[in-house]
């Protein structure tokens, strides 16, 4: 079955050649350059294995190289289906149980191990390090930069929406998958920078050598001068019964799946955590046509930006607030989720569960910084700097302007005559980390006359681009980007372009200039175009979601300049034109709980998914009174599996707070290398004879 | 908080490979023990970065005496207590690819036969029998004990540990012993950081901190550490029977050694040459280029097996290569039990069992042979063949 995404409203879904694989002996098609796991989904594969220690389903978690629990066994050898693309006739099959070391027919020879020199390395090609990169390409510093993956621009390749912050510096208004290609232009322009893709970094060692995997098979030990960890972040895992099932994963995994390899995993999904990124991971299922049947955020309040969440409602996803997931259901993979409402104790309130079908839980619940080869750098004296998420959780603008600065001040310390870092530089960088501030309220137009910009933007987050847009200079954010903008009055041309830059989706335009009656209201779609047509009637909604009444289209149109998305012109009755902020694209059955029963498997969350350790053997650990991260690990494996607790660690430090403990007064897990897997033949260039691999 | 100085019949000093057995089997003699380590939880220094190994295959009567010992205790472990300690009965091989080397270890076999080790002379053909995956050319043949085996040297102590304390010993985590009291030539307890304890014996299982805690008690023990870095692997299905050891020596590294672990992860350490002196734990680059090369140079099945994490563990050197066990002359009531040589686990059970006859005065026989050469007092003219 084909489960690909064949349009998208602003994605290109260009041709690629199809390539053949096997998996479990059935033939299957794969696009070139994909990854195993995408072209297994885009079959309809979930389940890719069974745990050695209790035969669990198997599947993908985080699609991005980190946790090791879509493990395949690819021409006999067990790899993270995540990372390895698939090659025609590759024969790829479940890790049922422990795999077999297939054999060697023999070693033709050692190459040994290259050391090279770098002027400074750079871990991780995404916005903060590809930003560096450039200005110490600017600087002539001879500069490697690496990543893991096959393509460059880290997260931004999965983000389709349009940036916050302010155009001027980061590229507010822009997609992150064009933001990706512009950076990714501007380092190539410098002859000094050195870029290698599929390269993993395994470990930062005490000699000042880091180890990397170039192209997956050739270990080199780079000696930089400095060392710049712009690595990025890990999702963030949460413990509740069924929480490994194939079917949960991080809305990360999800982004890659949808946004970067067009793969529509899900029927119909189901997401945990109200932070930007599940917001975000909402909106981009709904774009490809996957509807998703609810949110649940613990907290009272959304986190991520007002804007998303608003968004999120008024295309029709119900937002639970105060709730949580009570459990994932199912047997070999997810068939419902049971979410509640938490109690003071944030414990699931027994009799306010309701269930959901669906087959995907996205888990959005926060990131961790991947700042292990940081860490170590710096324990063992090295010239490191941290750029990005890899230093602080933030939104990618702030993670490029991060990179550009802590670029100049490598190439500072390297002695290049480029300057001080700019003052305003910092006070930038600051200003893209802010949190979302207060929320106001929204102004509307005090004529019925004349044509005129409604800003559903009600809370103080950093972003500018509308203001930047107005040709005739008429909106105002005041003295920073954090405020809210207004329209300071004057003659707007209706031009709209407020209307198609603002990443938040939250400017109408309403124009009485034809009828004071009937208004017309301009709203930015970003839907595919057959989806809506002029005559169509449609329901809309205010600002949070709450329902208007049904309007009739009136034009669509392209926003112009080449650029994906549309304009949609409806007629308004005067009494809500301009409380009108969406348009409804889901309807409430989608979003309606299920009476059926839900099949329960797991009773208990697991912590450690490598090594499947459950939250109640950690507990009683605790209340026995273990202090000890290191002790849990010997007891129970937690955090000894492939992912060198990546994913565990955090969540070890959940059970510590729930029992009472202060962090304090716990012992943190000792981080040693490799924080990569790599074979063994790998270290000393071992090559295989002909008739081998 | 200043606690109250208490009583007890026997301080140790160190919760690893050496301590937790010691006190488990003072425990067992309804002794009231205590225990002090500097670090959160047992096991935590040296003896987590043991790989497992636990060999009665020694070249000196007082070794093969207590690992022999030890491996009757970890084989039935589980029978006896409960607990899981992944104890896997794979034996060892010590591989041969050289005349030298099969001089070597041929000329081992008579003292280790006589004291009752289980071992025996394999050649080529049938070593490759036991270990299907050897490279053949050039294989000469090697030893195989197959009494032989390993645990897992966390899950080992920390059951030493667990039993311990089910029978009262008490433990006290993150406290370093800052003094040790003493009063007209006999030991009194010791003062930590956080507290006074009083014990009329006081066993001193620092590991690499022991000669630091036998100044305290005016005594000298001539314990240098040195390091070793060790590996694991990713977990594959069982292959691989014996501990594979390779006493040749090659530019950077003396011997090295490679078993599957219970879970089917491989293990793998390699002794550097010259030894690197002193208490540098951090991970060099140097490990993993070196011992893969080596590896795979007698085993090329290993080149596509994943490597997980690397670490670097201390070796408690002596003079030659044996323990330090026994009374100390200086302080009547303080007894050494240190100087392991990086064979703190395979020791530990075995040496509880002596340090408790020590303590309690029963001494058998075979026991003061034992102690005799294992004495802190004695010439250090041997060397120990099978490091």
């Amino acid at each position: 079955m084909n489960h690909r995404i064949e349009s998208h409203p602003i994605l290109p879904v260009e041709p690629r050649k199809s390539i053949e694989f096997s998996w479990q002996g059935r033939k299957i098609a794969a696009l070139e350059g994909e990854v195993i796991s995408s072209a297994l989904f885009a079959d309809g594969v979930r389940v890719f294995g069974h745990h050695h220690k209790d035969g669990s389903p198997q599947g993908l978690f985080c699609a991005n190289g980190q946790c090791s629990q879509c493990m395949v066994i690819a021409d006999g050898l067990p790899v993270k289906s995540c990372m390895v693309q698939v090659r025609p006739g590759m024969r790829v099959e479940p890790v049922d149980g422990i795999p077999t070391l297939p054999p060697v027919r023999g070693i033709r020879g050692q190459r040994g191990v290259r050391e090279l020199e770098a002027e400074c390395l750079i871990i991780g090609g995404g916005p903060a390090g590809l930003s560096a990169a450039v200005e110490l390409g600017k600087a002539g510093v001879r500069t490697l930069l690496v990543d893991d993956k096959s393509r460059l621009g880290g997260k931004l390749v999965l983000q389709t929406h349009k940036f916050f912050g302010s155009m001027e510096d980061c590229h507010a208004g822009t997609r992150g998958i064009d933001i990706a290609k512009i950076l990714e232009a501007e380092a190539r322009k410098h002859s000094c920078v050195e870029l290698w893709l599929d390269t993993a970094a395994l470990g930062v060692f005490s000699d000042g050598l880091v180890g990397v995997l170039k192209g997956g098979q050739e270990y080199v030990l780079v000696r930089p001068q400095t060392l710049l960890v712009a690595s990025g972040a890990r999702e963030k895992s949460l413990a509740f019964p069924g929480n490994t099932l194939p079917g949960v994963y991080g809305a990360g995994a999800f982004q890659t799946l949808v946004n970067r390899d067009l793969v529509r995993c899900s029927e119909k999904l189901f997401i945990v955590g109200g932070g930007n990124v599940g917001l975000i991971a909402g909106y981009h299922a709904l774009q490809a046509g996957i509807p998703v049947a609810g949110l649940v955020e613990a907290l009272p309040e959304c986190g991520g930006y007002k804007v998303h969440e608003d968004k999120l409602r008024r295309f029709g996803v119900p937002i639970y607030t105060s709730h949580t997931v009570r459990s994932a259901n199912g047997k070999e993979r997810l068939e419902s989720v049971t979410i509640a409402r938490v109690g003071k104790d944030w414990k699931p309130l027994p009799g306010t569960e309701r269930t959901f079908a669906c087959d995907t839980l996205l888990v959005a619940v926060g990131l961790d910084p991947v700042d292990e080869f940081y860490h170590k750098a710096v324990e063992f004296g090295m010239a490191a700097w941290a750029a990005g998420d890899a230093g602080e959780i933030a939104e990618a603008s702030a993670a490029m302007f991060s990179g550009r600065i802590r670029g100049l001040e490598i190439a500072r310390a390297l002695h290049r005559p480029v300057g001080e870092v700019p003052e305003h530089w910092a006070r930038t960088e600051a200003l893209l980390k802010s949190k979302p501030g207060k929320l106001g309220q929204e102004r509307h137009p005090p004529a019925r006359e004349g044509v005129w910009p409604v800003f559903h933007c009600r809370q103080e987050i950093p972003c500018n681009p509308c203001i930047s847009v107005c040709r005739q200079h008429l909106i105002d954010v005041g003295p920073n980007i954090l405020g809210t903008p207004r329209f300071k009055g004057g003659a707007c041309t209706g031009c709209a372009r407020c209307v198609a830059i603002c990443p938040g989706l939250a400017i109408t335009l309403v124009d009485y200039r034809k009828s004071k009656d009937e208004p017309t209201v301009t709203l930015a779609y970003e839907f595919s175009k057959g989806r809506i047509n002029p005559g169509d009637k449609v329901t809309v909604l205010d600002t949070e979601g709450a329902r208007l009444g049904d309007v009739e289209v009136a034009q669509v149109l392209p926003v112009g300049q080449g650029q994906p998305g549309l304009l949609v012109r409806v007629k308004a009755p005067t009494e809500f034109a301009v409380r009108i902020a969406g348009i409804q694209v889901q309807g409430p059955k989608e979003s309606e709980p299920t009476k059926a029963y839900a099949p329960r498997v797991e009773d208990d969350a697991i912590i450690c998914r490598c090594e499947r350790v459950t939250a109640r053997e950690i507990r009683e650990l605790i209340r026995a009174g273990s202090r000890d991260i290191n002790e849990i690990k010997a007891v129970t494996r937690a955090g000894m599996g492939a992912c060198g607790s990546k994913t565990c660690n955090s969540l070890i430090k959940t059970l510590f707070r729930q029992q009472g403990v202060r962090l304090e007064d716990v012992t943190d897990n000792v981080e040693r290398p490799l924080f990569m897997e790599a074979p063994l033949g790998a270290f000393c260039g071992c090559e295989e004879d002909s008739n081998g691999r | 908080m200043a606690a109250e100085p208490r009583g007890f019949d026997v301080i140790i000093v160190g919760a690893g490979s050496v301590g937790s057995p010691a006190a488990l089997s003072l425990a067992e003699a309804g002794l009231k023990v205590l225990v002090v380590d500097a670090f959160a939880s047992p096991g935590q220094g040296a003896n987590k970065a043991a790989i497992g190994g636990v060999r009665a295959t020694h070249s000196d009567a007082a070794k093969i005496r207590l690992c022999l010992k030890s491996l009757e205790v970890f084989s039935t472990w589980k029978e006896r207590y409960g607990d899981d300690v992944e104890w896997h009965q794979g034996g060892y091989c010590f591989v041969a690819y050289r005349d030298k080397d099969e001089a070597t270890l041929k000329g081992l076999l008579k003292v280790q036969k006589a004291h009752g080790l289980d071992i025996r002379w394999l050649g080529a053909e049938e070593l490759l029998k036991t270990v299907p995956d050897l490279r053949p050319d050039g294989l000469i043949g090697g030893t195989f004990s197959p009494g032989d085996g390993s645990v897992s040297s966390m899950l080992a102590t920390h059951a030493s540990y667990r039993q311990a304390k089910r029978l009262g010993a008490q433990f006290r985590f993150e406290e370093r012993v800052v003094q040790v009291l003493a009063e007209g030539g006999r030991v009194r307890g010791v003062r930590t950081d956080k507290g006074t304890y009083l014990a009329p014996v006081v066993i001193n299982a620092a590991g690499p901190q022991a000669r630091e805690v036998a100044r305290m008690a005016g005594t000298d023990v001539p314990v240098a550490p040195d390091s070793h870095e060790a590996g694991v692997t990713e977990p594959v299905a069982r292959f691989l029977g014996p501990m594979v050891v390779d006493i040749r020596p090659a530019e950077g590294s003396a011997n090295y050694y490679f078993y599957q672990h219970r879970t089917g992860q491989i293990i793998f350490c390699i002794t550097p040459s010259p030894a690197i002196v002193g208490i540098d734990r951090r991970e060099t680059s140097e490990f993993l280029p070196m011992i893969s090369r080596r590896m795979l140079g007698i085993m090329p099945k290993l080149k596509n097996i994943k490597v997980r994490r690397t670490w670097r563990g201390l070796y408690p050197m002596t003079p030659d290569g044996s323990p330090l066990v026994g009374r100390c002359r200086e302080l009547e009531g303080f007894i050494l039990a240190a100087g392991m040589c990086g064979q703190g686990l395979m020791l530990g059970p075995g040496l509880g069992g002596l340090l408790r006859r020590l303590v309690t005065d029963r001494l058998e026989p075979e026991d003061k042979q034992t102690l005799d050469l294992l004495s802190p007092y004695r010439a250090f003219a041997g060397v120990e063949r099978l490091k």
